[in-house]
């Protein structure tokens, strides 16, 4: 296989991760959503908890993201 | 090609002074460097206007000021509580330079200092160091217990520990790249709809008609880059807030 | 879409060609903006010969950026802060200190009002027995006066009472003595009369 080619079908495949992270992000807003309207008395204290999730589990979409730069500009 | 349509372009370094050399390595006065600077002078203009009146009924600016230090002040409080006091300025410098360096970035022909992996990194990197430091500093060796959780079976308490190892190793990284990877990513994509509208604008008047929606496009991707903007700062922020308090509380 | 890929496609189509360019582009890197674009690495954020300079820097202004914090900028703010909170709990403390001071007077007047209240409730008792007692004395008075009147009245009328029935028995004699001395005509005397006529009555 041409190794220009095989380095863009590695990035594109690379950046499937993002997909996950996108699910994750959502469970995480879509679940505190639900808690929140249970329970609209403790969803301001949980807020802070609930951007931590979603930053921890965006982090993770986003080392896909970066090596798919990495195959696409460095490597 | 068009520089307009090259999305890597915006992040390109350029020399304003230098080349200058320390120890063979070059430390020029980059575009980086002068936001850095501009953002440095702002905070710092900006905070010392506002407590500068002192007044007891805040003024528009003052009201910023306020509300700005409060904010920084309350994360601290929250999850590091009272010991934490002697971090509220590293975490407030940490917060402000973030907010500062990736607000900056929004504005045309601005450069983004935290776009560039080595900045990212470095801070992060700056922050677990200095959470073992206090770490070991506050606790001594015990602090390593944070590594080997209590209550847990013998027999798989190896790759418990492995496990945490890895997760606390993890975090620099982590921490440094998710900044990094949504500042990059943001601008790129900004820079790829905003060259299509000059890509099809430049086809006649059919394409300036298609060119309406990928400038919706680039608007509302503007803002969401100002939020994004300010929550990683926050994001970083907490962290760094949240990563102390390992240092400081061994709950484990 | 066709876009995106061509501007990837131009991005990296670059960067073959400049991969050995690092190595040798090291000091003549940047200046003029799109031919610098292919002077060094193809993606400037990787680009590792930037890392010093950029390092370098970010140490000298975060440094000078926590020094200013720290020593100047959040020092004067939590002043201005702390100073508004002391205002504030002053005049907290004075308006709670003026509250208790109202409720006193409050308390103060509620009392003087109850008081002045059982003041006219006993005097107004007091003025209503004396009321009584004089409208009473007075009655009694009357009334004395009355009975003693009454009494003298009665004392009267019996002794008219009696005078008139003296004088009924002095005519009942003087006639009985003439109807006799008609009849008869003897001489009755008076004296005669009235004591057959006392008899009579017996």
């Amino acid at each position: 296989m041409d190794p220009l080619a095989a380095k863009y079908i590695g990035a594109g495949i690379a950046c499937i991760g993002m997909g996950g992270a996108g699910i994750g992000v959502g469970h995480i807003f879509g679940n505190f959503l639900s808690g929140a309207l249970r329970n609209p008395a403790a969803a301001g204290a949980q807020f802070t908890n609930a951007l931590i999730g979603a930053a921890l589990a965006e982090g993770l979409g986003i080392f896909s993201l970066v090596i798919a730069l990495l195959l696409l500009f460095a490597a | 090609m068009a520089q307009g349509i090259d999305p890597i372009h915006q992040f390109q370094l350029h020399d304003l002074a230098g080349p200058w050399n320390i120890a063979g390595h070059e430390i020029s006065f980059t575009n980086s460097a002068l936001f850095m600077g501009i953002a440095v002078g702002l905070i710092t203009v900006i905070l010392l206007a506002a407590a500068a009146r002192g007044a007891l009924v805040p003024g528009r600016l003052q009201s910023v000021g306020e509300m700005w230090y409060e904010f920084v002040h309350n994360m601290v409080q929250n999850v590091l509580g009272h010991e934490g006091k002697a971090f509220f300025p590293l975490v407030f410098t940490i917060f402000s330079f973030v907010l500062f360096a990736n607000m900056l970035g929004m504005f045309p022909y601005f450069f983004t200092v935290t776009s560039h992996v080595v900045v990212t990194a470095s801070l992060a990197v700056f922050v677990v160091a200095l959470v073992v430091v206090v770490g070991i500093a506050k606790h001594g060796l015990g602090w390593f217990k944070l590594f080997v959780p209590s209550g847990v079976p013998l027999v798989i308490l190896p790759f418990i520990s492995l496990i945490e190892v890895i997760s606390f190793l993890s975090r620099p990284v982590s921490l440094g790249l998710r900044l990094f990877g949504n500042m990059l990513a943001g601008h790129i994509v900004l820079k790829v709809f905003a060259g299509f509208v000059v890509l099809l604008g430049s086809m006649g008047l059919g394409g300036i008609i298609g060119s309406i929606a990928p400038l919706g496009m680039a608007v509302a991707l503007t803002a969401l880059e100002f939020l994004v903007a300010f929550l990683q700062a926050f994001v970083f922020a907490i962290l760094t807030c949240v990563y102390l308090n390992d240092a400081l509380h061994t709950h484990h | 879409m066709s876009q995106s890929t061509i501007v990837v496609a131009e991005a990296t189509t670059e960067a073959p060609a400049e991969g050995e360019a690092p190595a040798s582009g090291e000091a003549g890197h940047t200046t003029e903006g799109t031919a610098a674009e292919g002077g060094h690495g193809g993606f400037p954020p990787m680009d590792a010969h930037t890392f010093p300079s950029q390092i370098f820097w970010l140490v000298i202004f975060f440094g000078l950026l926590y020094l200013l914090m720290s020593k100047v900028a959040l020092p004067k703010m939590a002043a201005v802060l702390d100073k508004r909170h002391k205002a504030i709990e002053g005049d907290l403390a004075k308006a709670s200190a003026l509250k208790h001071e109202t409720e006193a007077a409050i308390q103060h007047y509620e009392k003087s009002l109850a008081d002045a209240r059982a003041n006219a409730q006993g005097i107004a008792t007091e003025t209503r027995s004396k009321i009584a007692d004089e409208i009473e004395a007075e009655r009694s008075a009357l009334e004395k006066t009355l009975s003693s009147k009454l009494a003298e009245a009665d004392s009267r009328i019996s002794a008219t009472k009696a005078k008139a029935m003296q004088d009924v028995h002095e005519v009942a004699a003087e006639t009985a003595a003439e109807i006799v001395s008609e009849l008869t005509g003897h001489k009755v005397s008076k004296e005669h009369a009235a004591k057959a006529i006392a008899g009579l009555k017996g």
